[in-house]
């Protein structure tokens, strides 16, 4: 038993990718057999990452959830922020800006609102539980644009760790509820036509929440809506912790 | 090279840490003011570029796409490293941001579409191909 510890410890990010994989599997089979494919494999496996991260934490008492268990400390190294960065801007190399202008000013107008709009409300809510600093309003503001945003943004601009654990479940409750909602209020909002899609995916953002949602109403409209919410990551990285901490910062008056 | 993928990819990355570090200096914040958002423009950029002069090689796209392909992973260890138990205090926040964000978004498609001039619903698409699928064609010297 030392033994394999010892070896789990010692190779410790081989052993977080063996873990991540592991549980990536049982959120695929989840999705697959409990949620019938509704729910994204990958917003299962984020939950699950929170869900263990919680019982690291009780079990430890430490703050970096599983991190903290000798074992899976190469958790932190995989999900720190030098890896994250570097995998998050890889994503970038899929936009074509050729793409791009397909959507036109329609699907700008809604990447724009999408990524403002969920912003001002989240930061509207975290004010409304108490939180006064600058730092974590912004960043909750961010976990309600997308659950990358928030994080990229909460370490950017140096939130504390409940903060971000905060805006990471937002976001991926935001994904969760539209995966499932879509096919519920599809009709109501018009999701019949390649451009409301794009204008979707430009407004909702989260891609897997997008995709997810579309596929389940009409999987036609799949890589119309898909195509705006490519860019809503990129562009919500730069605004979050840029402009839109700014304006918090201006507004609070810290 | 795979690793010329790899290179050009930690490239982008330090260039827009450094901007963003560079930016927050300059604007008197404690803060990487939009470095990540900054590397996937430089990206986009060099992609760009490499593609205009013919040099986007298997291995290049190989180097970047596996790290791309890497990110909803590194996501579920980084959840998977938050202090969770201080987190679930505020846990109505989740729900309350959440729902309201969705709702209001959900709105804003209804009102663009509505604002909007009317276009050819998905059925309406398919329905017009297939009719001019089903005229038959002169080219091939044969009819029907």
């Amino acid at each position: 038993m030392t033994m394999i510890s010892h070896v789990l410890a010692a190779s410790s990010l081989i052993t977080a990718f063996a873990a991540v994989g592991i549980l990536m599997w049982i959120s695929g089979a989840i999705s697959k057999y409990l949620t019938f494919g509704r729910i994204h494999g990958s917003a299962i496996a984020i939950m699950l990452g929170l869900v263990l991260a919680f019982f690291g934490g009780v079990a430890t008492g430490g703050e970096k959830g599983v991190a903290d268990l000798p074992a899976l400390a190469g958790i932190g190294l995989m999900g720190g922020a030098m890896l994250r960065d570097f995998a998050i801007v890889a994503t970038a190399f899929e936009v074509d800006v050729v793409h791009a202008r397909k959507a036109g000013l329609i699907g700008a107008v809604a990447l724009g609102l999408g990524t403002i709009v969920p912003f001002v409300l989240g930061v509207l809510v975290a004010a409304a539980f108490g939180y006064t600093d600058a730092e974590s309003l912004t960043t909750i503001g961010a976990g309600a644009v997308t659950y990358i945003v928030g994080p990229v943004t909460g370490a950017a601009i140096g939130a504390s760790s409940p903060v971000i654990a905060l805006s990471i479940a937002t976001g991926v409750f935001k994904a969760v509820i539209v995966m499932i909602g879509t096919p519920f209020v599809a009709k109501m909002i018009g999701l019949n036509n390649p451009r409301s899609a794009m204008v979707f995916g430009g407004l909702m953002g989260t891609v897997s929440g997008v995709s997810g949602g579309l596929a389940a109403t009409d999987r036609r409209l799949v890589p119309y809506g898909a195509l705006t919410a490519t860019f809503h990551t990129g562009l919500g990285c730069l605004v979050a912790p840029s402009i839109l901490y700014f304006t918090v910062r201006a507004i609070i008056g810290s | 090279m795979t690793i010329s993928g790899v290179a050009l990819l930690a490239i982008c990355t330090l260039l827009g840490v450094l901007l963003g570090d560079l930016l927050g200096v300059v604007l008197g914040v404690k803060a990487n003011v939009g470095g990540v958002g900054i590397a996937m423009m430089f990206l986009i950029a060099a992609r760009l570029w490499l593609v205009r002069h013919g040099l986007l090689s298997h291995g290049l796209k190989i180097g970047v796409e596996f790290w791309g392909s890497f990110y909803i992973p590194i996501v579920v260890a980084m959840a998977a490293q938050q202090n969770v138990v201080a987190a679930a205090k505020g846990g109505p926040i989740v729900v309350i941001a959440g729902i309201g964000s969705v709702a209001v978004c959900f709105a804003m498609v209804a009102l663009i579409g509505r604002l909007s001039s009317r276009v050819e619903t998905m059925d309406e698409i398919e329905a017009r191909e297939a009719l001019e699928a089903a005229v038959p064609h002169f080219k091939s010297g044969r009819i029907g």
